[in-house]
């Protein structure tokens, strides 16, 4: 069982990979650098702000983007283009196959990250001439990135399991920006009341909670991150993509597949 | 026990979005396959082959009814591990190699690591695509993607191999070539479950045949017996223009092609027309009974039918 | 020629002419629209609602409003404006969105409170901003002076600058000359040994060259100022042991009343002109001066806005 999600996930990175992913490391490295080159001829005091703030966001952005595209297509362009049938035809459960994608897609992200995690800090020592203690707070936003990301990955899983590759993207990517904003929903749902309060607060529980994942503007003023925090996170997002896949399996267990 | 046995299959889709308006795909299938035959499954494009096939496979979940493979029930894993499998016009992951593509599937099949090399190489030579073996599936053409196919069924030495339409988009030598391995692949024992709507190959191959119209089962027998050399017509190609009246009036069927006449007569006949020939003086060219063939047999299956029940086997 | 070649050929001039064409609407563009990214920066002005619309991205989104904090500034000082409205929202926003964007509570404390040209012209705002980032920096010495400095320089109310600088002393890391700053305050507040001390802290503490600069300036004016009050007494006293006018700062060294002739930070000897008052040669040359200007003397008009 083990060595068959492994195969999977192993494949599915190839896939990735193959497919020119890491490609975008090019464009996230133009992008700091023109950024960093830039803050220094400007010169108005905030470079190291801008470059990790700047560089955070964009290792977020590009990897929820690159979530997204491959993620949806993980199980519905499988199924679309019946590549599947060969492979269930195999002793491979589907479960295994799902959770084998999903590994193979957190997989690569992890990989792209510890790429981009090399050119923030590059950056940084470009315009601040030095890297601080205070700095590597920098590599607990980072870790809490990818913990942003594994439920991105799941959430992109579950819709691909049953909804066509345009869809999927579109519920991903809706709930990753109402997922920044969550604080705020469970804000209007302690206040909101009856009927619209129990719809209310249902919604602002369903919807990942990446604000509390995201630290960039905290790590870019150098403070500390509370060890607290970075357990109750990762259990939670351990635990809301364990969710996501779940049901990501449920669904994919009991599909015909066309 | 069985090769394959089902028992009351049956598949209904629902249609539509609001009103669903069902599709009947496959009505209640009762059909049992020996071990080490090889079986065809005949029957026109729609008629739900491939349904049959992928509920077998446990792509697709029966509305009613069930199968065993092997004796266990299609859901048991441990079942994939004897079977292989060719889709109908298969698409396999196009970024990966020959190589790595059979690779991968013996790893999934639970090949050991060790053997897995060897055994991959000598799949691609006996499928002639041992050149082919470090280019990008992208790049293979029909033929060569139908090779991969055969290949990466019998890979792991399965005991029965399940083909849907495995001679479709090739060339005369790549039937040729895909017949081979199924006879083959009998010589070794394995049980051959494949669909066609090309008969020939059906009559070539099979031990026995099933024909399936509009998702029921018309009717199974073994091909020795559906075809017969007993008919009792002749055929009688001469040299010629024109067809002897004295011979249309015995009740031959006739075709002018050219300088070629074909005439068929019943077997009574038969000297009477060849007397015919030589008064006339017309060339003989070639005299051959005609043989019953699986074409009629699935043709008159086909007609319309007052019993509607499944056709037991 | 043959079709294909004939299409190739046009396709490539046509290619060539839109480029320029292009080009030339652009710059058309940013000519017709300069300024207005300022304006619709600010079409959403509301904190709150900037604060949503960053998802969590607040750090970024606030990086970029004081970005253009400062953008608009320069480019308002670039054309001699004297309107700058809409710094303040800028600044507001900026330090909403990140109460810890020190750079920015500086910039605000030394740009918004002074008059234009040189600065915004709005004290209240300032101390708004300022108030602001205390409340969310206690332990941020540098916003209390910064305060106080707004108190000093612009509203001269001595009483609540002492106030400031008092609170900020009593952080830990201060600067020491905050404490000093502070018991100024009740007796000494318009001294020129006070006012140095300030300009001196500014330019000591503050990394942003915009705001040296302009520390530089005042302490150079300062210069000016204590040189003309004090060549001034001199002109008195000299009058006085001579019963007439000096009729120039020669005259006072050769009376002993000077060892030399001093000459202002732009390098020109001060004059002293025929009704016994000190001036600078060029008063243009030197900002923010106070004293040796001619009487009425107004510092050069910046010219009219450019920009409407």
């Amino acid at each position: 069982m083990n060595t068959r999600i492994a195969h999977i996930a192993f494949n599915t990175f190839r896939e990735a990979v193959r497919d020119r992913v890491l490609y975008n490391l090019v464009a996230f490295a133009l992008l700091l650098s023109g950024a960093a080159i830039l803050v220094g001829q400007i010169s108005i005091d905030i470079e190291r702000l801008v470059v990790v703030n700047l560089g955070l966001t964009a290792v977020t952005l590009f990897g929820v983007v690159i979530a997204i595209f491959i993620g949806i297509g993980l199980v519905s362009k499988e199924i679309e283009k019946r590549t599947l049938y060969t492979v269930l035809s195999r002793p491979v459960r589907r479960w295994e196959f799902v959770v084998g994608k999903f590994f193979g897609l957190t997989g690569t992200l992890v990989v792209n990250t510890f790429f981009m995690a090399i050119g923030v800090f590059l950056a940084l020592l470009y315009v601040a001439h030095r890297i601080q203690l205070s700095d590597l707070g920098i590599l607990t936003a980072l870790y809490f990135i990818v913990l942003q990301f594994f439920m991105v990955c799941a959430l992109a899983l579950l819709f691909s399991s049953f909804s066509s590759p345009m869809l999927a993207a579109v519920f991903t990517f809706a709930l990753f920006v109402i997922g920044n904003l969550s604080e705020d929903l469970r804000g209007v749902a302690a206040v909101a009341k009856g009927v619209s309060g129990w719809i209310a607060t249902a919604v602002a529980y369903i919807v990942p909670n990446f604000a509390a994942l995201n630290v960039a503007n905290q790590v870019a003023h150098g403070e500390t991150i509370a060890g607290r925090l970075i357990v109750y996170n990762s259990l939670y997002s351990l635990l809301y993509s364990a969710m996501a896949i779940s049901g990501a399996v449920l669904i994919f267990q009991r599909r015909n597949l066309k | 026990m069985f090769a394959i046995e089902t028992t009351n299959l049956e598949k209904t889709y629902a249609v539509g979005f609001w009103r669903k308006k069902p599709r009947i795909a496959l009505r209640p299938l009762n059909l049992t396959v020996q071990e080490g035959e090889v079986f065809g499954f005949l029957g026109p494009n729609g008629a739900g082959k491939t349904t049959t096939l992928k509920l077998l496979m446990g792509l697709v979940f029966p509305t009613s009814g069930s199968a065993r493979i092997l004796g266990m029930d299609v859901d048991d894993a441990r079942v994939k591990a004897q079977i292989g499998f060719l889709p109908e016009q298969p698409y396999f992951y196009d970024y990966l190699t020959a190589k790595e593509l059979l690779e991968y599937y013996a790893q999934l099949s639970g090949v050991p690591a060790k053997e897995r090399s060897a055994r991959v190489d000598k799949m691609l030579s006996r499928v002639g695509l041992a050149d082919a073996a470090r280019t990008q599936l992208r790049k293979f053409s029909k033929g060569m993607l139908q090779r991969v196919g055969l290949a990466q069924a019998v890979l792991h030495d399965p005991k029965l191999v399940f083909l849907d339409e495995p001679m479709s988009g090739l060339d005369p030598m790549g039937r040729r070539e895909v017949r081979e391995l199924i006879q083959q692949l009998q010589h070794e024992g394995k049980t051959v479950f494949f669909s066609t709507h090309i008969l020939s190959d059906a009559e070539a191959l099979c031990d026995r045949v099933a024909v399936i119209y509009k998702g029921e089962l018309r009717g199974v027998g073994a091909v020795a017996d559906l075809t017969s050399h007993i008919q009792g017509k002749v055929e009688i190609i001469f040299a010629g223009r024109t067809v002897p009246p004295s011979l249309a009036s015995l009740g031959a069927e006739t075709h002018v092609s050219g300088d070629v006449v074909r005439a068929v007569v019943s077997a009574e006949h038969q000297d009477a027309a060849l007397e015919i020939l030589r008064r006339e003086k017309l060339r003989l060219i070639s005299l051959t009974p005609v043989r019953h063939s699986l074409e009629e047999y699935y043709v008159e299956k086909l007609q319309p039918q007052e019993n509607r029940k499944g056709v037991g086997a | 020629m043959n079709s294909t070649r004939r299409v190739t050929i046009a396709a490539s001039v046509i290619l060539l002419f839109t480029i320029c064409g292009t080009v030339a609407a652009l710059r058309a563009l940013d000519r017709m629209r300069s300024g207005s990214t300022f304006r619709e920066v600010l079409y959403i002005s509301s904190p709150k609602a900037v604060q949503r619309m960053s998802l969590g991205y607040t750090g970024l989104v606030a990086d970029l409003y004081w970005t253009r904090a400062v953008q608009y500034f320069g480019s308002q000082h670039h054309q001699h404006s004297r309107d700058f409205h809409l710094l303040a929202p800028l600044l507001t926003l900026a330090t909403h969105l990140d109460p810890k964007l020190t750079p920015a509570y500086e910039f605000g404390n030394n740009f918004l409170a002074p008059a234009p040209p040189n600065g915004a012209g709005e004290p209240q705002q300032a101390i708004a901003i300022a108030e602001y980032g205390i409340e969310h920096n206690p332990n941020n010495w540098k916003l209390y002076y910064g305060l106080g400095f707004i108190y000093y320089t612009e509203l001269k109310d001595y009483s609540k600058a002492a106030e400031a600088f008092s609170r900020g002393a009593d952080v830990p890391g201060a600067h020491p000359f905050l404490r000093i700053l502070a018991a100024r305050m009740a007796q000494h507040a318009g001294e020129f040994e006070t006012a140095r001390m300030l300009w001196t802290t500014t330019l000591q503490t503050s990394p942003a060259k915009d705001i040296q600069r302009n520390a530089t300036d005042h302490l150079r004016a300062l210069r000016v100022d204590e040189d003309v009050t004090h060549l001034e007494k001199l002109v008195d006293l000299y009058r006085q042991q001579y019963g007439l006018q000096p009729q120039s700062i020669v005259e006072l060294v050769r009376a002993g009343l000077l060892d030399a002739v001093p000459v202002d930070p732009t390098g020109q000897p001060y004059k002293i002109t025929p009704d016994g008052r000190v001036e600078v040669r060029n008063p243009d040359d030197i900002l923010y001066i106070t004293k040796g200007t001619p009487p009425n003397y107004e510092p050069p008009r910046p010219k009219p806005d450019t920009q409407k």
